[in-house]
């Protein structure tokens, strides 16, 4: 009879190291470099970023070649590593006014001061494989990038950026104006912990960093009937836009320290009567994440919406069902805990599986000399 | 490329807030105090709320000791301790009198921690009202107003359908007479070691982001009925098969040539030290 728990831990863990490696570098075709994946896997980046919550396209990069793909492990080597940083200062609040806009649109009009800008989008693209990828080499690279360059005109941007179509809405009197919510400064999650009713900043927040299936699934519940909102898409923008600080030393100055690249989408809901006028308005919802993710600005938005329905009917209704089962780092790390060893707790069901079988095991003995007696 | 991590890896403002809030969860035993929790680089549910407290509280001079139920040697264990290690250089132990900072999933050492000896459990679910209500909001009212009526209900009508009542690991508890809490997953077993002890309880759920505690001498006792007191889990006739433990909470294992069910000590520190610490069955 030999002892036979699970033992050797380290000697398991270190040859398990190993051989993931080996398994990832088995191929031997050139190994990715940190670059490619930043250039050419950009919409994965934002998504790690976006849900690593760390606006650093070259860490989120190095994660996803770490983590071979995943992007759910990749944002939460992100994570892991943020939590090693010094928060130094609060950014200002963006403004969105200035954002250098590469894509821009609205389903509520058709035509917007400023116009429809498609940019880059796979929206119209016909999903067909395109096999001609597989040969794609640096001299078809070259050819492509010279062709285009020689065909853009480039335009002189007009100075007044771009209007918002809320605001527009807003100056019609169709939406009304959000209530200034009292709290002074921004809610930081990552530095309080989130206490429900959540406020505003803090739900934004949480929906931001949240994982994109996971929005997604909740605000398509919605779309589809389930606390159904009635979205439109009153603007959807993708864009760089600074990020400022004060400055360190003078007063009422500040600091341009870079720009970041946002999604941004403004949902326009059912309208509701607020307040004592009872006059009905169009209702709002708000998304921006890290990077170019429309699908998640988008949920995100309706999700904000949804969520200030006084009674919640429907889960995504319910702000603390939302916004707690939504983080992928949370959900994914306790759903793989469930692969720990249990042996403990499942000992103790065990004793009480067996306890409570014997129990009725004696009630149906008793019972069946009861029916001898008669 | 290389970084430099701070020692215990969190950055020294966070490892702060940790320890203001430690300071806040012993002054109010059981209750439930909330915390940023940072991500470590350790999945979420893996123990990262153990960790982060263990992290926030070490020190150089400091001697930890990590099991995972009950065992240094399983993966989990190996991995945390390997994580604290890396980043504190601290000493590690296998001896639960050496060691001041333990950190422990599942399960209380079956040596009587002493003063001095701080005891990290790492928690899963920290509400034992998620039991019967899946809202925070609505648990932390229930908290504040005592109102733990639902909780009693669940009980009485267990033993009303099967007879005793069939929670086993994380069995609530009732501390300082006020705060009902969850002591982890620890089995019932354990369950009257938390009551005034001498050693420090320390408490913390990363994924749910709250940190609790026991201090020394406190009472800590699980929800019964007076004439249905509680039970601990029945080893009764069975002994360890390594060291001949009748007096320890066992693991049940199944010989894979005859298929034969035998019982092992779960808490390998104790069972090693039993032994004259001549074999190791923890690494």
């Amino acid at each position: 009879m030999g002892y036979v728990a699970v033992q050797g831990g380290t000697d398991a863990i270190e040859n398990s190291e190993k051989l993931s490696n080996y398994l990832r570098l088995k191929g031997k075709s050139l190994p990715l470099t940190v670059k490619q994946i930043q250039d050419q896997l950009r919409f994965l980046v934002d998504r790690v970023m976006g849900e690593g919550s760390l606006y650093s396209p070259f860490h989120a990069a190095l994660a996803i070649k770490q983590s071979e793909g995943d992007p759910l492990e990749a944002a939460f080597y992100i994570r892991a590593y943020r939590s090693t940083l010094k928060r130094i200062v609060d950014t200002l609040p963006l403004n969105m006014q200035e954002q250098r806009i590469t894509r821009r649109i609205s389903s509520a009009f058709k035509d917007i001061p400023g116009g429809q800008i498609l940019g880059p989008t796979q929206d119209y693209k016909q999903r067909m494989l395109d096999f001609s990828l597989v040969e794609e080499d640096e001299e078809a690279m070259h050819k492509a990038l010279s062709d285009y360059e020689a065909e853009l005109k480039p335009k002189p941007i007009g100075e007044k950026g771009f209007v918002k179509v809320v605001d527009i809405l807003k100056s019609q009197g169709l939406v009304k104006e959000a209530a200034r919510e009292t709290e002074e400064a921004a809610a930081d999650i990552t530095k309080e912990s989130v206490a429900f009713p959540a406020d505003r900043s803090s739900s934004l927040q949480m929906l931001s960093r949240s994982e994109t299936g996971g929005v997604l699934a909740l605000a398509y519940s919605s779309m589809r009937g389930y606390g159904s909102i009635h979205p439109t898409i009153a603007e959807l923008r993708v864009g760089h836009v600074p990020v400022r600080i004060p400055h360190p030393f003078r007063e009422n100055e500040t600091v341009t320290i870079g720009s970041i690249q946002v999604t941004e989408a403004e949902i326009l809901a059912k309208f509701e009567s607020c307040g004592q006028d009872e006059k009905p308005y169009f209702t709002l919802g708000y998304g921006c994440c890290f990077g170019c993710n429309e699908v998640k600005a988008i949920s995100m938005a309706v999700l904000d919406r949804t969520m200030k329905e006084e009674k919640a009917d429907a889960p995504a209704q319910d702000q603390e069902f939302v916004l707690m089962h939504t983080d992928g780092i949370e959900s994914s790390g306790f759903c793989a805990h469930f692969k720990l060893p249990h042996y403990i707790t499942f000992q103790s069901d065990l004793d009480r599986l067996r306890a409570t079988q014997e129990k009725k095991s004696k009630k149906e003995v008793k019972t069946g000399e009861n029916i001898n007696d008669l | 490329m290389t970084f430099e991590y701070n020692f215990a890896f969190i950055d020294e403002n966070a490892k702060k807030e940790i320890r203001r809030k430690l300071l806040k969860a012993i002054a109010i035993p059981g209750h439930q105090v909330p915390f940023a929790s940072r991500e470590l680089p350790i999945a979420r549910g893996w123990g990262t709320g153990g960790l982060q407290i263990t992290m926030a509280i070490i020190g150089p001079e400091d001697v930890l000791k990590v099991i995972d139920q009950g065992c240094d040697g399983s993966v989990n264990a190996v991995n945390l301790r390997k994580l604290i290690s890396k980043t504190t250089g601290v000493r590690t132990t296998f001896e639960t009198h050496k060691a001041t900072i333990i950190q422990t999933r599942h399960r209380i050492p079956e040596v009587p921690m002493k003063e001095g000896q701080i005891l990290v459990f790492q928690v899963p679910l920290p509400e034992p009202l998620r039991l019967v209500e899946p809202s925070e909001a609505e648990t932390r009212r229930m908290h504040s107003e005592k109102d733990y009526s639902r909780l009693w209900v669940t009980l009485y009508e267990d033993i009303v359908k099967w007879g005793s009542i069939s929670i086993g690991a994380s069995y609530p508890c009732k501390v300082n007479g006020h705060y009902v809490m969850s002591p982890s997953p620890i089995p019932k077993w354990d369950i009257y070691k938390l009551h005034q002890s001498e050693c420090l309880y320390l408490f913390g759920a990363g994924r749910e982001k709250r940190i609790y505690a026991v201090p020394p001498y406190t009472d800590v006792e699980p929800l019964q009925f007076a004439d249905k007191p509680f039970e601990v889990e029945s080893f009764e006739g069975l002994c360890c098969c390594r060291c001949g433990a009748v007096d320890a909470y066992l693991d049940e294992i199944y010989d894979e040539e005859t298929g034969c069910k035998y019982h092992v000590c779960s808490d390998t520190g104790y069972c090693d030290s039993r032994l004259g610490g001549l074999e190791r069955n923890g690494l």
